[in-house]
């Protein structure tokens, strides 16, 4: 019993330790919450799905295209809107993110209407696998091997890779960053992309078992950010964790105490953190520089 | 010889206030060439000027007869420009070895894509490292940061984070050398570390350096040429003794003096 509770805490939590992850990447670099994660990953979800249904090309390379659009998706955001604010405060950035928020949740309005569609990815949500006295679908292993596999990815390219570090480097000091001869700039726009992919894996993931509107992305948007909050917003280990955190939390909840109000779970979650740890529960305390 | 950095008639305001008011002078290449003047008088925002991180409104500036304004400032660093600032820039949550790496960035070749595959090719770019690694040692050693080299930098004490921004700079290894005020909360050894070290870096190293300094000993011991400036302007060029003694340098500093008493007997 309490192993299949872990189980499917980690399968949804996979899914909201993406989010967080596409969330404090962002975070970091700019400095904003970005309240048009979850939109950005519902367009690209929807990407993926008319790829999927136009049956001419292979799910596979569907899903490759559906990432390529979603990293260009991510640094045209940038590159449009939130690059245009000239010495922003965190407020503006935000304004800026809920804007984008709003365009793209009414361009997909638009495009797609408010139907629910099914979503076709051919990872099935119920043909299950056993191990020991656990069962989990293909679609939730998928998630959590594809979560764990992007966060060693994401490991290996800051530790690694010229542009990683050059990213790192440009989140603790974007001054020293730019006489060091990193384009910031670039970075940034980068770093949006990174993002906007991550969000879309989660997006793919999770529009199997929900139906596809573009609605898709608004709880587990609330869930990832909760998680990257509880993971003290500033750190990427921290983030995930807190994802798995709130998906062990969330089922828990649901077994035990009740299955209609596991939602708030994530909102207590965030207040308890606030309340007791502010800088998090995993992260370190860093003095803001000032 | 022409002149390594000419700086000609630069202006640089900000709302009301002229920083910078038609500063021009020539660095040699080759010289340690420092500013000095009151707080205030513009010495970071022209070295601002110079690195691309401020827009003057009129002028040039020339590095090896390029014209520098308008450049971004990762390009001016590519071009080799380093810099320090006066209070110290660093990745304070990195150790000193990863700072003085990212000090590198424009000798590592990988471009995005490269990079990207980067961990799948590590043999190929391993010799890369390898170097870079050694010329970064060969700072450590001459800085003698030793004992910093694998410690955050923002646990080091304050004399040693100058340093390692120092380090950070050379290993730019850059044709142009700008320090805003080095020699600022270092203790008297340290001072006299700095002193030969600046030597060693123009001599061995043969790179040039504009040092803004408020620590007039420093200035006259280390210095083949002092421009002196207040509100933006040049008050006096030229060797050492001579622009100390300048009447007008006089009056500036004594006039700072006065500005201090006068604060002191307010309060
Ligand atoms: N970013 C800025 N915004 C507004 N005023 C500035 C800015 N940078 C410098 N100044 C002003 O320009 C003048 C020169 O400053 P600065 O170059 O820092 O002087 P110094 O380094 O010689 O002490 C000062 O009056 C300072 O207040
Ligand atoms: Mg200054």
């Amino acid at each position: 019993m309490f192993g299949q509770l872990v189980i499917n805490g980690m399968a949804v939590g996979s899914l909201y330790a993406l989010v967080a992850l596409a969330m404090v990447i962002i975070y970091k670099a700019s400095e904003v919450p970005n309240f048009a994660q979850g939109e950005m990953a519902m367009v690209s979800t929807y990407f993926a799905y008319m790829l999927l249904i136009s049956d001419r090309v292979p799910w596979q390379l569907a899903l490759l295209g559906t990432l390529v659009f979603a990293f260009v998706l991510g640094m045209v955001l940038e590159f449009l809107f939130v690059r245009r604010a000239k010495e922003p405060t965190v407020l503006d950035l935000i304004i800026v993110t809920l804007g984008m928020q709003l365009v793209l949740h009414g361009l997909a309005g638009w495009k797609w209407g408010p139907d629910q569609k099914d979503f076709p990815l051919p990872i099935s949500d119920t043909e299950v696998v056993q191990v020991g006295g656990v069962v989990i679908s293909y679609l939730n292993l998928t998630t959590m091997i594809t979560a764990l596999v992007l966060m060693g990815l994401l490991y290996a390219f800051f530790q690694y890779t010229k542009i990683g570090v050059a990213m790192k480097a440009t989140q603790q000091n974007w001054m020293a960053a730019r006489i060091n001869g990193i384009r910031t700039n670039h970075i940034l726009g980068i770093t949006w992309g990174i993002s906007s992919v991550i969000g879309a894996l989660a997006g793919v993931l999770f529009a199997p078992t929900s139906t596809l509107d573009p609605h898709l992305m608004w709880d587990p948007l609330i869930k990832g950010f909760a998680a990257a909050v509880m993971g003290g917003m500033n750190s990427l280990v921290g983030a995930a964790l807190g994802g798995y955190l709130l998906g062990f939390l969330e089922n828990l909840f649901g077994l035990y105490i009740s299955l209609e109000f596991k939602s708030i779970v994530a909102f207590l979650a965030i207040v308890l953190v606030l309340w007791f740890r502010p800088s998090g529960l995993f992260s370190k305390h860093y003095e803001r520089r000032v | 010889m022409a002149a390594l950095l000419k700086v000609d008639n630069l202006t640089k305001h900000f709302g009301g206030i002229l920083a910078l008011d038609h500063l021009s002078f020539e660095v040699q290449e080759g010289e340690i060439y420092s500013i000095i003047g009151p707080n205030g008088a513009g010495k970071t925002t022209l070295f601002n000027c110079i690195s691309g991180l401020y827009r003057p409104d009129k002028g040039s500036i020339l590095f090896s007869g390029q014209e520098l304004i308008g450049l971004k400032p990762h390009k001016i660093a590519e071009l080799g420009i380093a810099r320090t600032f006066q209070n110290i820039e660093l990745f304070s949550h990195m150790t000193t070895m990863d700072n003085l790496l990212l000090g590198r960035h424009i000798h590592l070749r990988s471009g995005v894509w490269h990079s990207l595959l980067l961990p799948w090719r590590k043999s190929l770019t391993a010799r890369e490292e390898v170097a870079h690694r050694a010329r970064i040692e060969q700072i450590i050693d001459f800085l003698e940061l030793q004992s910093a080299r694998d410690q955050f930098v923002k646990s080091l004490p304050y004399g040693r984070q100058k340093l390692v921004e120092l380090g950070r700079a050379l290993a730019l290894e850059p044709k142009l050398l700008l320090l805003d005020e080095p020699s600022a909360g270092m203790n008297t050894e340290e001072r006299q570390d700095l002193f030969f070290w600046l030597q060693d870096i123009k001599e061995d190293l043969g790179i040039t350096i504009v040092m803004i300094e408020h620590n007039m000993q420093m200035v006259m011991d280390v210095s083949d040429r002092i421009l002196a400036i207040d509100f933006g302007k040049k008050l006096a060029e030229g060797l050492p003794e001579e622009v100390a003694n300048h009447p007008d340098v006089i009056k500036a500093y004594l006039g700072e003096d006065e500005h201090e008493s006068a604060a002191v007997a307010r309060q």
